[in-house]
């Protein structure tokens, strides 16, 4: 019954993503564009032109790139829980059988999905930065994805229950998805960071998928690092996932 | 007499200072098309909410079929269906889809959620729509697809929030007729709030709410029963001063509603003549009525009923 109702509100979330055409155009074009941009305006900023350092740089950045697509698709597919809420369609669910745990894991699902699929999309650009993977190693990386589109997702569908405007919402996460990206380590290592930054990085749960996705993507050498790694990211993601279901079942009512 | 369905015991809740529900005691019976009627700000929003197990209420106790709804919402949700005043269907999805995905909010899957889908789509008359997805369809429509997905579950309780907001006169008979097809043929209970004084003439028994208490209730007839004769409303240029000298000269009660008087007397058509004659300058207009609900509220609250909309 958990699942039921969960994949259910899952495969929505897909079925709506899928015939809102805008949506699916801003998910493939949004790699190529940033890609295309980043990379001509790199060129021109580095006087050896496409040089080693250009490459070098463009490798690194890659993966703090992806984890910003990642970021962004996740938090803001969670937009449709603030939908749901003002076309009316949540109440009919607050009033289903369904339980709290699965309305949080059906949307979650939902949700991380697309952003699993973003994900890859951008990742398909991957071979012009310079990574190239086996199987094994791809298989890994499509985890990490997984795992942090599933984090977020989340922790998006915290905020997003509590607010009840569009506006609102992308207000409010801007606040929190740019410092949490630029402190993930996706521009500057933790470990050159400052002594008033390294303790917020410490705690933004950004910080452990971009180390398990960097881990991924330069080729697991120590499997179980990369476990303990993505395994905080489940544990943010479960504690996400708790906190929601609470707010669900503290506060069933919704605005008639 | 059949049998109580829902019991609602003395149920209180406020909206901080503001009391919805003062101590509303009112029982539902198997079978019956039950109207919660009354002006915005009565009641019936909140009396909707806590019967479709969305607000729990602060005091007192609701039963439902004999279980405790307060305790256990859990129990009691896969038995009821829901038809919220704001639609609750989902644009993107086709009419099908949105039956079958709330089908399986309710465990159901497979060939009997199917058949189910199949069922309700001929006998609503959306069969050859289906595949339409909802945010083409009209106001008439996507309430009808509204009242077919609450009944996938095959509900005992079908509960509307004022169902007919926003349908055209044609639309809104087509529904009545609808739900009084499925009351027949299936025997399932109905209830719903309306602010429109004429809909609670069409059901079994009403509850008449203002201001969170229970101003009257019982079947049109008895409801009814409850006023003395006729209506005679006047119009007039000094409501308070022909108040005055008409309850001094014929020693009847009046009351004044807005800028009108209004009159109930036995054999009204006799007074009139009478009434005119005495005072022939005051009097603009005179109109005789029988009562209806709504001169059944205004004698009981002194207040006129006022709905948001027409």
């Amino acid at each position: 019954m958990i699942l039921t109702g969960s994949l259910t509100l899952s495969r929505r979330e897909l079925v709506r993503f899928y015939r809102q055409r805008s949506r699916i155009i801003g998910s493939l074009a949004m790699p190529v564009i940033v890609w295309a941009l980043l990379g001509t305006g790199l060129q021109a900023a580095f006087p050896s032109g496409m040089g080693k350092e250009t490459r070098e740089f463009l490798k690194y950045f890659f993966p703090g790139n992806l984890i910003l697509t990642i970021l962004f698709t996740s938090i803001f597919s969670t937009i449709s829980v603030i939908e749901d809420r003002n076309e009316g369609f949540l109440q009919s669910v607050l009033v289903s059988p369904l339980s709290p745990l699965s309305l949080v894991l059906g949307k979650v699902m939902g949700g991380a999905f697309i952003a699993l699929f973003q994900g890859l999309v951008f990742l398909t650009l991957a071979p012009l930065a310079g990574f190239h993977f086996s199987i094994s190693e791809l298989a890994l990386v499509i985890f990490s994805i997984g795992s942090i589109s599933l984090a977020m997702t989340a922790l998006g569908f915290l905020f997003a229950w509590k607010l009840d405007s569009v506006q609102g919402f992308h207000a409010i996460m801007n606040l929190v998805l740019f410092p949490m990206w630029l402190l993930s380590g996706a521009f500057f290592p933790a470990e050159s960071a400052s002594a008033f930054i390294k303790p917020l990085m410490v705690i933004n749960p950004l910080t452990y998928g971009m180390t398990s996705l960097k881990t991924a993507m330069s080729g697991v050498t120590d499997l179980s690092a990369f476990l303990v790694q993505t395994g905080v990211v489940w544990l943010f993601g479960f504690f996400f996932v708790l906190g929601s279901v609470l707010l669900v079942s503290k506060k069933r009512e919704v605005a008639l | 007499m059949s049998k109580t369905l829902i019991q609602f015991s003395n149920v209180g809740f406020s909206y901080g200072d503001r009391i919805a529900l003062d101590s509303l005691s009112f029982d539902i019976r198997e079978g019956e098309l039950f109207c919660v009627v009354g002006p915005n700000g009565g009641g019936k929003s909140t009396t909707f909410k806590i019967l479709s197990t969305l607000l729990k209420p602060q005091s007192g106790s609701v039963s439902f079929w004999g279980i405790d709804g307060v305790k256990h919402p859990e129990k009691i949700r896969p038995e009821l269906g829901v038809v919220f005043q704001s639609p609750a269907l989902d644009k993107k999805l086709t009419i099908q889809e949105n039956l079958v995905y709330h089908g399986k909010l309710y465990g159901l899957r497979g060939a009997s959620l199917a058949k189910k889908v199949e069922d309700l789509l001929k006998r609503f008359a959306v069969f050859d729509r289906k595949d339409e997805r909802v945010e083409k369809l009209s106001g008439g429509l996507k309430r009808r697809v509204e009242i077919a997905k609450s009944l996938i579950s095959g509900p005992k309780l079908l509960i509307l929030d004022e169902p007919t907001t926003g349908l055209d006169p044609v639309a809104r008979r087509e529904m009545w007729s609808y739900l009084d097809v499925l009351r027949k043929e299936q025997g399932i209970s109905i209830v719903f709030t309306t602010h429109l004084m004429d809909e609670a003439e069409s059901a079994d028994r009403t509850l008449v709410l203002n201001q969170g208490k229970v101003v009257t209730s019982g079947t049109p007839a008895q409801l009814k029963s409850q006023m003395g004769g006729d209506v005679i409303s006047l119009k007039t240029t000094h409501p308070e001063a022909l108040k005055e000298e008409i309850e001094k000269k014929f020693s009847v009660p009046v009351k004044k509603v807005d800028d009108e008087l209004r009159i109930e007397k036995m054999e009204g058509a006799r007074f009139i003549p009478t009434l005119v004659e005495a005072f022939p300058h005051q009097i603009l207009s005179v109109t005789l009525g029988k009562p209806t609900l709504e001169d059944l509220f205004i004698h009981l609250t002194g207040q006129r009923f006022v709905g948001g909309e027409a």
